[in-house]
This record gives structure tokens, sequence and C-alpha cells, in this order.
């Protein structure tokens, strides 16, 4: 039965994993960018929440709508002031330049809130459980966390199939210059994408700021997390990352079981097993039968 | 006849490779060009170079009245540039009806509503409407072909660049695909067509330009082009076709 336990924290934690990587997802998917700082951003969400929550006293919940917003113009500005550009020189300069932007960050947090470690207190629901048998429990935090993973994967993939300017990112993921011919402005549909994707990494990061605690130096690890999500599931395929969040997080948490420090290491090496016996991830867009 | 579009002196190097080599063209509107030349003679640069996808080292680009030369690609497609790609590149993700759509919808700034009919017209002219729910990655050589046509027919084209839209496929196909691009010439839509399949060429166009090593070597009355002693020089052994 622990077994069975360790499984579901396992499915809920990979929950968490999908939140945070669904936007790295999307901007690998439409622009092709390996964004290094996505991590450092998640921290820089936190770190946002923990301003506004400190004065106000409020619920961090509460807060996440200004984060939000709040990293999507950020995210709009830094993609039209400096990664276009970047695109535009190569392949190689736009992974200097979201490394540089997470050194930078990395080294603001650090010079505003120092080195010691921050959480979000969101109250009793991140202790209160759903008991369905002595051993088996099903947190509200963690539960809450699966739900809004699902239903922001659920809002992504429904903008990307349903609507024009989903369409518009889903032609320029395809093929950028004939989408450009189509009259499709690529350098605001990237603003727009870089948006988005901080959008919601504004939701895990505070999502995961109040699950554990957070220094400015923990950015690059969780980024880890999210390639693996993503590159398990799949590159292109958001509900591939929500499966390879969820593999990931349970072979964590079977990890641990055996012994505690095992589960990081667990992690990795199914994620090196799913690139050994099928490179291209488990739910890759297949187009050729 | 008012010019359409003219292109002066356009220049392009890749390293020390000159592509394109002070190559001057112009086209009135309504008026069909064909273009011939050898492979490597720099036809596809000299679209690139029109659509914007490419830059050119020296030269300018009017079209209808404006000068485009700094101008983005999807800037030049909303003015009424319209090109076909001679390696089709579909967005292989999508349904054919939804390729379609997207030209549609941003290359005419409606809303899809606004656009069913026209993307519905362009799939109807180039025989794809009962693929319409077929993603395009699917498609055969000569519906990918047909799906770049219709693909640059939704955006509303005032010129349709047409770069070797018949080749590899087979003397029926070529035939009717011929029949389509002169009854969009017949409506008024002004074309350049690259092709190495002259007797489909001569078949459709109002006037003939051939190039080689980026350079314009004839431009005239086709009959007269594809005869001159010039031309012959440089297609000699691929004539046949
Ligand atoms: N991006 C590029 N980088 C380097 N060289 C290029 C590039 N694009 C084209 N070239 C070179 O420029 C020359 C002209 O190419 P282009 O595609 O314009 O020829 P083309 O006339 O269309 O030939 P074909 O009939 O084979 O299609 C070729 O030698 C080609 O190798
Ligand atoms: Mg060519």
């Amino acid at each position: 039965m622990a077994w069975v336990n360790d499984i579901i924290q396992g499915i809920l934690l990979g929950g968490l994993y999908a939140l945070f990587a669904a936007g790295l997802s999307l901007i690998f998917g439409v622009m092709r960018l390996v964004n290094l700082a996505h991590g450092d951003l998640s921290l820089l969400a936190a770190y946002a929440a923990l301003v506004i929550v400190g004065p106000l006293d409020i619920n961090p919940f509460l807060s996440i709508l200004a984060v939000m917003l709040l990293l999507a113009v950020f995210g709009y500005v830094l993609q039209r002031g400096l990664l276009n550009h970047a695109l535009d020189a190569g392949p190689l300069p736009p992974i200097l330049a979201t490394f540089g932007l997470s050194v930078v960050i990395q080294n603001l947090l650090l010079e505003g809130f120092s080195a010691d470690s921050k959480g979000l207190d969101a109250g009793r629901i991140e202790h209160q459980a759903i008991t369905l048998s002595d051993q088996l429990a099903i947190g509200w935090f963690p539960l809450i966390t699966t739900l809004t993973a699902v239903v922001v994967l659920l809002g992504l993939s429904l903008f990307l199939g349903r609507t024009r300017m989903g369409r518009a990112f889903r032609a320029t993921s395809d093929n950028q210059q004939a989408a450009q011919l189509m009259g499709i402005d690529n350098r605001y549909l990237y603003g727009l994408a870089m948006a988005i994707s901080l959008a919601t990494v504004a939701i895990a990061g505070v999502f995961i700021g109040i699950r554990t605690t957070f220094s400015p130096s923990v950015g690059p690890a969780r980024l880890i997390f999210a390639y693996e999500s993503v590159i398990m599931g799949g590159l292109g395929s958001l509900w591939g990352t929500l499966v390879g969040g969820m593999l990931l997080g349970v072979a964590q948490t079977l990890g641990s079981h055996l012994s505690p420090g095992w589960g990081v290491l667990a992690g990795n090496l199914l994620f090196l097993a799913v690139l050994a016996f099928r490179p291209q991830g488990l739910f890759a867009k297949q187009v050729h039968e | 006849m008012t010019v359409l579009l003219e292109a002066e002196h356009l220049t392009k190097s890749y390293g020390a490779l000159k592509v394109v080599d002070d190559l001057s063209v112009s086209l009135d509107a309504g008026e069909a060009l064909g273009v011939v030349g050898p492979n490597g003679a720099g036809k596809t640069t000299m679209l690139n170079l029109i659509t914007g996808t490419v830059h050119p080292d020296a030269g300018r680009i009017v079209f209808a009245g404006s000068d485009i030369s700094h101008a983005a690609p999807h800037e030049r497609c909303h003015a009424g540039i319209g090109r076909t790609y001679q390696i089709p590149r579909p967005f292989e993700g999508m349904t054919v009806f939804e390729n379609v759509l997207v030209g549609g919808t941003f290359g005419r700034r409606h809303n899809e509503r606004e656009s069913y009919d026209a993307c519905a017209l362009a799939l109807h002219r180039t025989g794809l409407l009962p693929r319409s729910n077929t993603l395009a990655g699917n498609l055969t050589l000569l519906e990918r072909k047909r799906l770049e046509l219709a693909r640059a027919l939704a955006t509303d084209p005032r010129v349709l660049l047409l770069d070797e839209i018949a080749g590899g496929l087979t003397e029926h196909e070529v035939h009717s695909l011929v029949a389509t691009i002169k009854s969009l010439g017949a409506e008024g839509l002004s074309i350049i067509w690259i092709e190495h399949i002259v007797h489909a060429l001569l078949a459709v166009v109002d006037r003939l330009l051939a190039i080689d090593f980026g350079r314009k070597v004839a431009d005239g009355e086709p009959a007269v082009v594809i005869n001159s002693p010039e031309v012959r020089d440089v297609y000699l052994g691929s004539e046949a076709e």
C-alpha cells in the first residue's frame, strides 16, 4: 500500500513539473529557443509574489494574477527587446542570451533578497489532506496543483488548436518562413509566446514557492526537471509534457522510498532510459504514419 | 499598362559567389512572366529577394508604387505578394483547411469567419476541397504543390510568384496545373513563374526572362527568347524538355 501512495504522490508531483514545464515546451515549439533562464524566471515569480504578499498580508494564491501579469509583460519586453535580436543572429546567441539572463536574475535576487531560504505561506491548505486509508492520503495542495496544471494545459491546447492566433503559433512552429509569407508577423508572435510562457511560469513559480522553500540559486536545478519532463513526453506535445512530468515525479518518489537520497537519481535514470530507447520522447508528433 | 512590380539592380552574394548579379525585373499589372535558367542560376534567390526572406546586398524593389525594399516578409504579403515554394513547405501538423485558413486570416487580416469563403474558394480552385480535413503532412507531391498554390491564393495576392510548381509532376498533372494557372492569369492576377518545363511555361506566359549566373540573358517575346542563341547556349542539353 505504501507503494500505491508513493505512486499517487509522484503523479501529483508530476502535475507540478508539467505546470512548470509547459511554458518551456511552448517556447521551444514555437521558436526553437532553449530558455536556460526558465528556472530562474520561476524564482523571479516566487519573489514577486513574496513582495506582493508581505505588505498586503494576503494568501499567495491571491497574488497569482498580478504575478502572471507582471511576468507576461516582462516576457513580451524581453522577447522584443533582446531575444528576437538574438534569434536573428543564429542558433548560439539565443542560448547565450538566456544563460546570461539566468545569471543576471540570480545575482539580482541575491542582491535584493539575500541567500536565505524564503517561503510562501498558503496557510492550512498546505497540510490538509483527503484520507483514503491509514496509508493513503491525498494532500489538497498537491491535488489543486495538478488540477491547475491540467487546466493550464487544456487552455493552452484549446488556444493552439482552436483559435486564429493559435493556428499562427502552430504554423510558425512548423515552418517559420512559410508562416511569414502567410502574413504572420513573427516578431510580435514570438513576443506573445514568451508572454504566455512566462504567465504560466508565474503560476508554477508561486505553487513551487508554496510547496517548498526557495533561494536565488535553485533555478538551474528546477530547469533540469522541466527539461526532463518535456523531453520524456516528446517535444511539441503538451499532453506528453504532462505524462513526462508524472513519470519523472513517480520515479522520484519511488526512488526516495528506496533510499532518501535516490529520488533525483531515479528520475535522471528514467530520463536516460527514455533517451536511450525512445529519443524522440513518448508522445512525439508523428505526421507520416 | 501600369507597372506592378519593379526590381532594380538586385545583387546578392553568398560568400564569394554572386548568386544574383545586378538583375532588374519589371512586371506589368495582369502580366504573366516566365523565368528560365539552368540549375543554380539564381531564380529561387530572386524570388526570396522579392518576398523579403533574403536581403539584397544592393538594389531596390518597388511594388504597387511603394518602395518595399525594407519591408518585412509579412508586410509584403499584406501588400499583395504571394509565393509558392519549389520544395513545398506545408504546415505539416495542420489540416489542409487550416493551412489555407492561416493565409486567409493573416494574409487578409480577417477573422476566421470572414475568411472561410475565400479559403473554400482557394481550395476549390486548386482541386483540394475534398482533401480539406487531411493532415497536410500526409499529402502526395501533387497535392502539396496545389496546397502551396491554395495557401498563396488565400492571402489574396496581386502577384503570384510560382517556383517550379510543375516540377516533378506527371505530364497529366502538369496539364491540369497549367489550366489552373492559366485561369488565374485570365482573371487578372499577375504572375512570375519559374519553370524548367518549357512547354508548360509557353502555354501561359506573355513574356519570358532567361537568367544565368544571376544575370539577365534575354527578356521578351517567349518564342523569340526561347529560340535565341544565348538561351540555346545556356540550355544546351536540357532543351529536350
Ligand atoms: N542560403 C544559401 N547559402 C549559400 N548558397 C546559396 C544559398 N541559397 C542559394 N545558394 C546558392 O546560390 C545559387 C543559386 O541558387 P538558387 O536556388 O537561386 O538557384 P535556382 O536558379 O533556383 O536553381 P534551381 O533551378 O536548381 O532551383 C546556387 O549555387 C546555390 O547553391
Ligand atoms: Mg530554384
